[in-house]
């Protein structure tokens, strides 16, 4: 029969093509990721870093609450310093939150925002945040971790308050195992 | 008939039976016996899967635990799931496509028929793996068929890795297979059997296998994803490192809403070909069938987030998702309007490869309407995760899938074994089955709408009666399954004689070939006969 070389090209495509959709099962990873940038949707805060202040618009009174959430398993004492505070969008706002290492060890944690509204995410520039770094206890070590945000002007009107949460993550394990490997490793 | 008689003795190719003992399994390449393997296969996946329903449904007889601990009911639904999923359902269509879509097409085998014996032979493997884990420490996968994360990452059991790499097979089995079943279908068809000629049965069954090629590495894809934050200290789905548990939902449910299609696809097919023969007409509308089919197809792509409607996106994403999920109520429709219309003044009789087929349609069109209920974004808050989701898919699943394929079975068991079935123990099984099923997920609607979650082991007193109900319903379901099994034995062992075209109305080139069919068919392109010309 003729169809022998048929096949062969037809299999190969299809096989290249399941080779492609495996790609892109990981590519939805990245596309996810800029997907929810573009459209701000998920809560997650891009924009970081300095900001040009254009100055307070002091007619429009913004509250933004601040949430502190544990990871399960999570024993620090971790919580806003100030758990409602007023602005205006174009204000630059300090603020701090603390948390304490109750335990015996030392540990290493990661604070995770998120905002909402989803909406609202995109008009919160934070310009130093303490979950741009992990966070280091040593046992019953206490800190009070600086929080430097803005409202962006351009926020909608509808918006007349927002609820900025941080869950705080246990990543001691994780970071041992990498301390450890860094260690065996000598450079 | 007497180009087939010539062909059979034709010197040209050497002819001769199936090799005998268990080497004639374990080395076959033709399609007739991986075809049987496959259904034989997952007739017994069927039986593994019910047992675990059943548990379910006597643990769910009476509030409060009585039989099982939670966490073993966990496995159960876990466990029932997958293996009806892709134990049972697809390798079910799989082996039916191995048995017909050769002789419909009038080719000899399947094109690739060394691959088409791997792609067998690995599932075996892969659910021993997979049935293992049952007795492994920390027992078996508990987090659903949907394995969300971080439940099946951070708090799974050990044994899911093991869940992990069985995925992994079972996904390479399934893509072998629609390699092999597109190979053929494109490639060899007996001359003059346009694309518009193919019959139904075929071509739902190549869109599936384009739905599996597209979807299934995208599975193998998640599940490597969760290997690897398990194991390698990535972070795709864990919020500490960056990650994203919701993501886990998408990527997942990308391949999730088509794999639902790849396991009613195949079923509209069937029941396409069964309607015709017990009305005595051509189907009604087989371009719009066909073009219906891959609507169906196209749109599966764009519905995912149906399934998450509560997990916080957009009101603008909500709306697309729910208008795109509603549109395909208008192929789905074009196909049960086409499956009335062959019907309508058609001279029916009512054997039972058709009650199961006219069951299909009536039952499976009450599970499209409840998915139409959940697709309505605002009041998918209430129905999220509860009976009533329990119920939808059950409709769609069971009368629809199921009852398809053992409508698929009774139809060609005169040409698989050269006999027909018994007529009386067929309308028995029947009749069971559509009762039992309909008082088994029935009061699941109501249940549902009245808050019963799924997926949990105890539930309040309010729910007592109509969780009683369902329970007998289910035993009612399950054990009449035992009448299949009895009759599918009894149609190997014997029976009145089944002559080639074992059905009066049944028309297509594997009627033309004699009952039983021979283990070489159509070794020489044949022609085509004049209904199909």
């Amino acid at each position: 029969m003729s169809t022998q070389p048929d096949n062969r090209r037809l299999v190969r495509r299809l096989i290249f093509s399941c080779v492609l959709m495996f790609g892109f099962g990981f590519a939805l990873v990245p596309l996810y990721d800029v997907f929810c940038e573009v459209t701000g949707l998920n809560g997650k805060i891009t924009n970081t870093g300095p900001v040009a202040l254009e100055g307070p618009d002091l007619s429009r009174p913004i509250k933004v609450r601040l949430i502190a959430v544990h990871n399960e398993g999570m024993p620090w004492e971790f919580g806003p310093v100030d758990g409602l505070i007023e602005t205006h969008p174009g204000e630059m706002k300090q603020t701090a939150f603390h948390a304490t290492n109750p335990t015996g060890r030392r540990m290493v944690a990661q604070a995770i925002p998120s905002v909402a509204p989803a909406e609202a995410a995109q008009y919160l520039h934070k310009v130093n945040c303490f979950c741009f770094e992990q966070q280091t206890l040593l046992a019953g070590e206490s800190v009070e971790m600086p929080l430097l945000f803005v409202i962006d002007r351009q926020l909608p009107e509808h918006i007349r308050s927002l609820t900025l949460s941080y869950t705080l993550f246990d990543i001691s394990p994780e970071v041992s195992v990498a301390e450890q490997a860094e260690k065996e490793q000598p450079l | 008939m007497s180009m087939l008689d010539t062909t059979l003795e034709s010197p040209v190719h050497e002819h001769h039976g199936p090799a005998k003992g268990l080497g004639r399994w374990l080395f076959t390449t033709n399609h007739k016996d991986i075809g049987s393997l496959y259904l034989w296969f997952s007739l017994l996946m069927f039986f593994i899967g019910g047992c675990m329903a059943l548990m379910i449904r006597a643990e769910l007889f009476q509030p409060g635990l009585q039989l099982v601990e939670p966490g073993f009911f966990n496995q159960m639904t876990t466990m029932h799931g997958l293996i009806m999923v892709f134990g049972a359902v697809m390798p079910a269509f799989v082996g039916l496509a191995n048995w017909m879509v050769p002789m419909m097409i009038g080719a000899p085998d399947m094109a690739l028929p060394r691959m088409n014996n791997w792609s067998f032979w690995i599932l075996p493997f892969a659910f021993a793996m997979m049935i293992s884990t049952l007795f492994m420490d920390g027992g078996a996968p508990n987090f659903g068929w949907t394995f969300y994360a971080p439940l099946s990452t951070t708090y799974a059991p050990p044994s899911v890795t093991y869940f992990i790499f069985a995925i992994h097979m079972m996904g390479i089995s399934s893509i072998m297979g629609a390699i092999n079943i597109i190979a053929t279908i494109l490639n060899l068809r007996a001359p003059g059997m346009t694309m518009m000629k193919l019959p139904l049965f075929c071509w739902t069954w190549l869109i599936t296998a384009f739905l599996l090629i597209a979807v299934m590495p995208v599975l193998a894809g998640v599940v490597t994803m969760m290997l690897m934050d398990i194991h390698f200290g990535t972070s795709f789905f864990n919020a500490a490192g960056g990650g994203d548990p919701v993501l886990f939902q998408h990527v997942f449910w990308f391949f999730g809403h088509p794999e639902v299609y790849i396991m009613i696809l195949p079923a509209f097919g069937i029941i396409s070909h069964i309607i015709p023969t017990f009305a005595r007409k051509r189907l009604f509308g087989y371009a719009s069938m066909v073009y219906a089919t891959a609507s169906i197809a196209i749109l599966s792509f764009l519905v995912w987030a149906h399934h998450m409607f509560t997990v916080g996106i957009p009101l603008a994403g909500e709306l697309f998702f729910m208008f795109a999920t509603m549109l395909i109520a208008v192929p789905t429709g074009v196909k049960v309007f086409n499956w009335v219309a062959t019907m309508f003044r058609g001279s029916m009789t009512f054997e039972t490869p058709m009650l199961f087929a006219l069951a299909f349609v009536v039952l499976f069109t009450i599970g499209g309407f409840s998915g139409l209920m959940l697709a309505i974004a605002p009041v998918d808050f209430q129905y999220h995760d509860t009976y009533f989701v329990v119920a939808h898919f059950h409709y769609v699943l069971v009368p629809g899938a199921v009852f398809a394929i053992m409508a698929g079975a009774y139809y060609w068991l005169p040409k698989w074994t050269g006999h027909m079935l018994d007529e009386r123990m067929g309308r028995l099984h029947f009749w069971l089955s559509f009762i039992g099923v309909n008082i088994t997920f029935f009061p699941m609607h109501f249940i549902g709408l009245a808050g019963m979650p799924r997926r949990i082991p105890d539930y309040a007193l309010q729910f007592a009666d109509f969780n009683m109900v369902a329970s007998i319903g289910a035993f009612i379901f399950g054990l009449s399954q035992l009448i299949f099994l009895w009759n599918v034995i009894a149609c190997v062992r014997g029976g009145e004689k089944a002559e080639a075209r074992s059905w009066e109305g049944a028309e297509g080139l594997e009627w033309e070939v004699p009952s039983p069919a021979p283990y070489h068919t159509f070794a020489t392109p044949p022609k085509l006969p004049e209904a199909l010309r």
